[in-house]
């Protein structure tokens, strides 16, 4: 039983990771930069959830805060990428993560103007449990894992199927050849920081399902965390960055378990990391690009 | 030591069962200027990558002077003596132009100078900056680039660019140069002027030279044999006019 | 007198203007403190600066001369104040609170974090770009962690280290900054340095050129790390406890910022902007307090955003072209020179006083009778 109850908690953090993670990497892939606000939008996204529930305190009117805070993600990754990322398309990668970190203390400064340093407690509706024999599962759980399942199916099925997916491929995979094929470049890729965005504000709703606490730093762990199992799985890569998280949300639980180790369980990971990195130099599903000599 | 500068034995490189090129037989006697032409794809770059240590060679081996140097890193194949340019000009372009081919002459052991001296700015290190100095300065001067010395590598006009290149290679004191299309992009009257630079600098560095060009007037003009390659294997070989009027040869060039 | 005149002249003084200015600031600091009319909180302050001098400096030369991005220069600057400063508890009790308790943790510091830099270094040889940034980044998480949890080095509490006196601390800070930048900027103009410039401006060629990359690059990592254990361990003699939290992605993050800011690859930048960052950090920490204070990092935020697209925009290079500071000082001091060249730069080297005798320097054999002309490769060859 325990054993279950660590493999669901795990997949629970893991999913949740990937979707931050597919944001992550959708965005590496496709416009080519490290985008460390990302961590940032979970956290706008939590807080507009926050305000929304705030606001009514009934069930359907979550409903409500969820769509209304993926549409402000949404907005605001859009906006970010026009002001602080399209000015720099072509300059050196360390000037756009730069500006990403620029971006990533903007929002954090902007929220605690905002809505003060101290941590906020937010009016999520209590799921209640559901009892499989002996073995206690949260509404709130299954929830998470059916819902990303469903997101990242469809975001996979998109990718591959959709006109617009296979534009993110082609962009992906030489930005000059595609834009010669007559695809618009910068609408892909408003479109990718679009999707990442959304997915970044439901990875929030998810936590906040979990602990329903926000402060004005909540999105930085998770966004490190998701980054790390997006280079794990191979950042640039759809499926690896769902593995990845995957793998990070079980060694996650599972150090959670162990009591003492629990307190190096972010070393752990870490470690893990640059072991898989020494083995795997791309991670365990990325491309080798070798550069043309 | 044999003979020959550079021989390949049978060198041979697959990718993912794909052999881009096979059993490649060189053998560059001492002094000559020796020329790999070939269509594009036809795996020419792909064997300057091999022998420069780029790409581990699949099959076969080759050797400089008759020392083997399969395996070896590319910059003790460098060190072993053979330096390159490439197809696509690859300098330190926000460097100056005398540094970049003070980056070259380093590793001499008449340069040599520990980290700790450097650090430390000891009399050591100052003798062995001038002295590299002085030495870039004398390249640069038979590059005609003299002038442009303290000129940063990526403002220069192309052509110039490609001479940085080679001064640069040259300033690691090759045994066997090798260049990748050294004329791509000039006009005739840089194209002769390359010509006789390279006549120069292989008497007067003592080099043997290995290069790959499409430019027919050029090869046919300095070239004194050549290997022609098509679809990764040799399809001729031998002095150069007798090559250039092989059948073959015209028809992998025209097509037909 | 006049050799003495004429040697003066020769001097370079661009080369040690950096050093000249620390040198007078510590003197009038020094004199100041003597007299007593330095104020403790000042002299904080000098410490603050001195110690992001050092790391400013000492990151610049894995970002900006090396090209390699790192994310976790506090992780080195971490292990330098733990271990350096359980070390100095020891000395100072065994020998006083002495410079020398100062040196010797210092050294022993800054070594383990450049054995730390040496392992960190490893995976750099393998991975490149982002995969190394988010090695450095996982690499001072690692660190942090550790410490923060070992019980040997106070745990969540964190680790009580001696104070050195506040009066004079600073000096020997400001002299440790003197050593950084001199040993930074040294190695950046030797030979080594150019092979470093070199990995940065082209990998592949500088292989094929013969540059031992894999060294050059381990080498750089262990000498950045050596000066950031170094700035950990004053660190430790300037507080009386540390603490791993410290030590985050976060301050990394500002290491770095310091240093984009200063702009890549020029020492000088980094050290002004090092000096203005944290001495304006530490002015508005005490002039907005409360709520206000996230004013502070509101407006850091939106500068950085600012002069980052300002300097990098592609689509703005024409007009920094015309508007560059730089280019304007050069334009008053010398109108005429074409600003496509760099000043000469072997002037320097001119003027060694050292005979050397060149013909035994030149490696290659030039064909008698066919010496080179200065200006025209010879027609024809031979």
């Amino acid at each position: 039983m325990k054993i279950i109850e660590i493999i669901i908690s795990g997949l629970n953090i893991g999913v949740i990771y990937a979707m931050i993670a597919l944001g992550y990497t959708m965005v590496y892939g496709i416009a080519k930069l490290l985008n460390f606000a990302h961590g940032d939008i979970i956290m706008v996204g939590g807080y507009a959830i926050c305000v929304f529930c705030a606001m009514s305190g009934s069930r359907t009117f979550f409903f409500v805060s969820i769509v209304a805070a993926v549409i402000i993600c949404t907005v605001l990754g859009i906006v970010v990428e026009r002001v602080a990322y399209r000015p720099l398309r072509g300059a050196t990668p360390i000037a756009v993560l730069i500006t990403a970190i620029g971006i990533s203390y903007l929002l954090q400064s902007l929220a605690q103007i905002i809505f003060g340093s101290a941590q906020r407690y937010v009016t999520v509706p209590d799921l209640g449990k559901i009892m499989i024999g002996s073995l206690g599962i949260k509404w709130s759980t299954i929830i998470t894992l059916a819902a990303s399942v469903i997101v990242m199916v469809s975001l996979s099925l998109f990718v591959k199927y959709s006109r617009i997916g296979r534009a993110m491929i082609a962009v992906s995979e030489d930005r000059g050849a595609s834009q010669l094929m007559g695809i618009n470049v910068n609408i892909i890729i408003t479109i990718t920081f679009a999707i990442g965005s959304a997915l970044a504000a439901l990875a929030g709703l998810f936590y906040l399902l979990q602990s329903p606490y926000i402060t004005n730093t909540f999105g930085a762990m998770p966004g490190i965390k998701a980054f790390t199992a997006a280079v794990i799985g191979g950042i640039g890569s759809i499926p690896g960055a769902m593995i990845g998280s995957l793998v990070l949300g079980l060694i996650e639980s599972i150090c959670d378990t162990i009591v003492p180790i629990a307190p190096y369980k972010d070393a752990i990971e870490f470690s893990i990391l640059i072991i898989i990195l020494l083995v795997k130099p791309t991670g365990l599903l990325g491309k080798v690009r070798r550069e043309k000599v | 030591m044999s003979e020959y500068v550079l021989q390949t034995n049978n060198l041979g490189i697959s990718f993912g069962g794909l052999k881009a090129v096979q059993n490649v037989n060189l053998a560059i006697k001492e002094h000559q200027i020796y020329g790999l032409i070939g269509p594009n794809g036809a795996g020419k770059t792909t064997i300057f990558n091999l022998l420069t240590g780029v790409y581990m060679p699949t099959y076969g081996d080759f050797s400089l002077c008759g020392e083997s140097l399969v395996g070896l890193s590319q910059e003790k194949i460098n060190h072993h003596g053979i330096a390159r340019t490439f197809q696509n000009i690859r300098l330190f372009n926000n460097m100056t132009v005398v540094r970049n081919v003070m980056v070259g002459l380093a590793h001499q052991p008449e340069y040599k100078c520990d980290l700790l001296s450097s650090i430390l700015h000891l009399p050591r290190h100052r003798k062995t900056e001038y002295a590299m100095r002085e030495r870039a300065k004398e390249i640069l001067k038979i590059f005609d680039l003299y002038d442009e010395r303290n000129a940063i590598a990526c403002n220069l006009p192309y052509g110039k660019q490609r001479k940085l290149e080679i001064a640069r290679a040259l300033a690691t004191k090759p045994k066997l140069i090798l260049l990748d299309e050294p004329a791509a992009g000039m006009n005739p009257n840089e194209t002769a002027e390359l010509m006789d630079t390279i006549r120069f600098i292989r008497d007067s560095f003592n080099v043997t030279v290995l290069l790959i060009e499409h430019d027919m007037k050029f090869v046919s003009g300095l070239c004194d044999e050549l290997t022609v390659l098509n679809f990764g294997t040799v399809l001729a070989q031998g002095k150069t006019d007798e090559v250039l009027k092989n059948p073959e040869v015209i028809k992998a060039y025209i097509g037909g | 007198m006049a050799s003495i005149f004429d040697r003066m002249k020769k001097v370079r003084w661009d080369h040690y203007i950096d050093y000249i200015l620390i040198a007078v600031f510590a003197l009038v600091l020094t004199v100041l403190s003597m007299t007593g009319n330095l104020k403790n909180s000042s002299a904080i302050i000098v410490e603050k600066i001195a110690i992001s001098m050092i790391l400013a400096v000492s990151l610049s030369l894995v970002v900006g001369f090396l090209g390699e991005l790192s994310l976790g220069h506090a992780g080195f600057m971490c292990v330098g104040a733990y271990i350096g400063g359980k070390l100095s508890i020891a000395l100072v009790a065994a020998m006083g609170n002495t410079v020398f308790a100062v040196i010797i943790s210092m050294l022993v510091g800054g070594l383990c974090a450049a054995a730390c830099g040496f392992l960190v270094g490893l995976p750099a040889l393998r991975l490149k770009g982002d995969y190394l940034a988010i090695v450095t980044l996982a690499f001072g998480e690692i660190v942090k962690v550790i410490f923060q949890q070992s019980a040997t080095f106070g745990g969540n509490l964190g680790l009580g280290t001696p104070r050195y006196d506040k009066r004079s601390f600073f000096i020997i800070e400001l002299i440790t900054v003197i050593i950084t930048l001199a040993a930074v900027q040294n190695l950046i103009r030797s030979k080594h340095g150019r092979a470093i410039t070199a990995i940065r401006d082209n990998e592949i060629a500088a292989k094929a050129t013969g540059i031992n990359v894999t060294g050059y690059k381990l080498a750089a990592f262990m000498i950045s790390s050596f000066f950031a254990g170094v700035a950990g361990v004053l660190f430790s003699f300037s507080n009386s406890t540390i603490q791993a939290t410290k030590f985050g992605y976060n301050y990394s993050i500002e290491i770095l910022v310091i240093i984009v800011l200063g702009g890549m690859g020029s020492l000088r930048g980094s050290l002004i902007s090092a000096a203005l960052i944290t001495l304006l950090n530490e002015k508005l920490r005490t002039i907005l307090t409360g709520d206000l204070a996230v004013m502070k990092d509101l407006v850091y935020a939106v500068v950085l955003i600012a002069v980052v697209i300002y300097n990098n925009a592609p689509a703005l290079k024409s007009f920094r072209d015309k508007y560059n500071l730089r280019r304007v000082f050069d334009k008053i001091r010398n109108p005429k020179q074409d600003h496509a060249f760099v000043r000469d730069d072997d002037a320097a080297w001119d003027r060694v006083p050292t005979k050397i005798k060149m013909d035994e320097l030149l490696s290659v054999d030039i064909v008698p009778g066919n010496e080179f002309t200065p200006d025209k490769p010879s027609k024809g060859g031979q």
